[in-house]
């Protein structure tokens, strides 16, 4: 009987792939693994475990059939390494879902992330690195109807370490003026125009407030592109969310992003300008940090990545904020006194960002008092000065062996809004990175990183060195040392050691194909690691590191 | 019950071949324009590079690949589809990024990452080259100076067949 059954079974089967083949529609099966493991030495700090293991590992595994895709994740934190938040502790599958594809329908239950506009009132993403996931448990549908016309929906929960709740409903349309009316002259400006609209629901429980069950929040889009030039904006608005966010305040919350980019070869400009007040939106009115965030406004800021200019990042005030950003780039031609042989790219940079005006409502009420509308706000007025970031960088490629880039960077960062590390006040620092590849031959270059942080507040100076070798297309070895000597009373910070601590870090490494294998030992100092607007806290520790990562 | 793992092992491995396909998800080109990435065309070889304006390795690579990019794609049909996953933060910087540079590829933006998820990428740069009949030759992550030597080899090879 068994064997029966088998034979069946083996008939069945072969026939389907037999088939399957032939009409080319084959299953695939793909995904990924990441491995980080570490063993802590010494955790340099006394409210961190002092040592001992910690890993973080993921795996994909996405199936696709025709117009069928399942996928999930397995993800284990056992326990997380050090600066993730300990409730990520344990192991399981938080994320699978089942979407189904036709030509202009496509719908997924189970789980997924989202984008409305910017995401200013809606982004679901994930950011491993982060130790961020707000990924959205329910149903999506995406549809589109007419060529040029995309509309979108869902209905979900909403992740938070390991459980999924709250409640969120959102629709987002946008159409593409061009393509809807069948426009294909390119000469024309190229119009598009969108809208979401987005709710969430939590009980009203609360005894002395009366407080919203449901809060919706809307937005509204349009980009132009014409030529070289490039405009788009988004409105949001959101109505009274008292929230531990604005302490239980009844304002509304409102936010207006513009870029303008205007581009031709070999020349860039962008400018964007921000304005957020009251803008954080949770399906938890009790959650703070980075639970239950339904939206993630984009950061004004530019986003840098050598050590030292990150060493103060810029983070999002959700509660209110305002800046600009600007940015010019040039290429100088090759052949020309500025160009040289190559040609030389300089880039100049400029972001400002200040708190929005508050001003109170009335003589009998504090600014932000809870159960009031909290404060009256001019839309164009100036509050505090935060942040300020000024830089230039020059990229210049001297031969074919040798490149080589310098930037110059002027930071004010007030650190009692940004919180990182102990020091409360305003920290105004002079950076200066220079970055140099030499190449030996086809297959071994040598790279060297000079950076040196200058400032009389918090820590006081930095100074870092670093050498990385690599061997195309498989090994690469690093050495770098970061060597803050701030203190020796040239600080207004009592707390700034007086004495010269090194941070260094050996790694080496190992890549085939899409297969990778990192190995590092190292101290590593407390800092903020920022990707997208997210930052996340690493304290001090200093041991062993081991990456793994693969694609299949 | 042996024959029936025998089976279950054949089906799997049957199952498990190489991608073949480009998963379909909605994206936009660099100027804004809708995007399905299963209208990605393939006249000859196809490479698709995700990268990142912040990310070091990434826009060396994609200039070294500049040097021989005009060539190849004479050669062999090649085309380049850069995807950058730079989010709301820093999209808009996408283009005069790009112009600055001068690079001459079809670029795509991926700002909430769901190509990205979809091509199981997880660390950029991820590049992944394809043969004129759309199967995936080969992929690599990270970049070291040289590589791209052995990919204008394998675009070569590519093109010849």
């Amino acid at each position: 009987m068994k064997q029966i059954l088998t034979f069946f079974l083996f008939v069945v089967v072969s026939t389907t792939l037999v088939y399957a083949q032939e009409t080319n529609t084959k299953g695939i099966l793909s995904g990924n693994l990441q491995v980080d493991g570490a063993y802590y030495t010494d955790s340099l700090s006394q409210s961190q475990r002092p040592e001992g293991f910690g890993i973080n590992s993921y795996a994909n595994f996405n199936y696709n059939y025709g117009k069928f895709t399942a996928g999930l994740r397995f993800e284990l934190y056992q326990p997380p390494l050090m600066g993730y938040d300990t409730k990520y502790q344990g192991m399981g599958i938080p994320y699978k879902y089942l979407s189904y594809k036709a030509d202009e329908l496509e719908f997924t239950v189970g789980n997924f992330y989202e984008q409305y506009g910017s995401g200013m009132i809606l982004r679901s993403y994930e950011e491993k690195t982060l130790g961020y996931d707000n990924a959205l448990e329910g149903v999506q549908l995406k549809y589109n109807p007419f060529k040029g016309v995309y509309l979108k929906g869902l209905f979900a929960r909403q992740r938070n370490f390991w459980d999924y709740d709250g409640l969120v409903r959102g629709i987002d349309g946008e159409i593409v003026i061009n393509d809807a009316l069948g426009i294909e002259n390119t000469e024309l400006p190229y119009l598009s125009i969108g809208g979401s609209f987005v709710s969430k629901y939590q009980d009203p429980q609360n005894t002395t407030l009366n407080l919203p069950g449901n809060v919706a929040a809307g937005a509204g889009r349009a980009s132009v592109v014409y030529k070289g030039f490039n405009l788009s904006g988004e409105y949001a608005y959101k109505i009274n969310d008292p929230s531990a966010d604005n302490n239980y305040t009844y304002k509304n919350g409102q936010g207006l992003l513009i870029n303008a980019t205007y581009s031709t070869k070999g020349f860039g400009v962008y400018l964007t300008a921000k304005r957020l007040d009251n803008m954080y939106f949770r399906s938890n009115r009790n959650a703070s940090a980075t639970s239950y965030l339904i939206n993630n406004p984009p950061a004004i800021a530019q986003e840098h990545t050598y050590s030292l200019s990150a060493m103060y990042p810029f983070a999002t005030q959700a509660n209110g904020e305002m800046g600009l950003q600007s940015q010019v780039s040039y290429k100088f031609k090759k052949n020309t006194p500025l160009g040289g042989k190559y040609g030389t790219k300089i880039n100049v940079s400029l972001s400002k960002v200040y708190d929005i005006r508050r001003d109170s409502l009335d003589e009998y009420t504090a600014i932000g008092e809870k159960g009031t509308l909290g404060y009256n706000s001019n839309f164009f007025a100036l509050g505090d000065h935060w942040y300020t970031d000024f830089n230039i960088k020059l990229d210049k490629k001297f031969s074919n062996n040798f490149k080589g880039s310098l930037t110059q960077m002027y930071q004010e960062f007030d650190n009692n809004i940004f919180h990182v590390g102990g020091y409360h006040h305003v920290i105004y620092s002079h950076i200066t990175v220079a970055d140099m590849t030499y190449k030996i031959n086809n297959n071994n270059a040598v790279r060297l990183e000079l950076q040196h942080l200058y400032t009389k507040n918090d820590k006081g100076n930095w100074a870092m060195a670093m050498l990385e070798y690599t061997v195309s297309p498989h090994w690469f070895f690093v050495v770098w040392d970061q060597v803050n000597y701030g203190g020796f009373g040239n600080t207004d910070n009592i707390e700034a050691f007086d004495e010269i601590e090194h941070f260094y870090n050996f790694s080496f490494g190992y890549t085939k194909k899409a297969n990778r294998i990192q190995l590092s030992y190292g101290k590593q100092r407390e800092g903020v690691v920022c990707a997208g607007g997210v930052c996340r806290y690493v304290p001090a520790y200093e041991g062993f590191m081991l990456s793994i990562s693969s694609t299949f | 019950m042996r024959n029936l793992f025998f089976i279950l092992t054949m089906m799997t491995g049957l199952l498990m071949t190489a991608q073949t396909s480009i998963p379909s998800v909605q994206i936009k080109t660099v100027d804004g324009k809708p995007f399905n990435t299963s209208d990605i065309v393939f006249d000859g070889p196809v490479i698709i590079d995700f990268w990142a304006t912040w990310c070091k390795p990434c826009v060396k690579e994609l200039n070294a690949i500049i040097e021989e990019y005009e060539a190849l794609a004479e050669e062999t049909g090649l085309k380049i589809y850069a995807v950058s996953i730079d989010n709301a933060r820093t999209s808009a910087r996408v283009a005069p990024f790009v112009n600055t540079n001068e690079w001459p590829y079809i670029v795509l933006l991926d700002a909430n990452s769901d190509f990205k998820r979809a091509m199981n990428v997880i660390n950029v740069p991820h590049v992944f080259i394809f043969d004129k009949n759309g199967n995936l030759v080969e992929q690599h992550t990270s970049y070291n100076e040289g590589d791209e030597e052995h990919l204008f080899e394998l675009i070569r090879k590519l093109g010849k067949e």
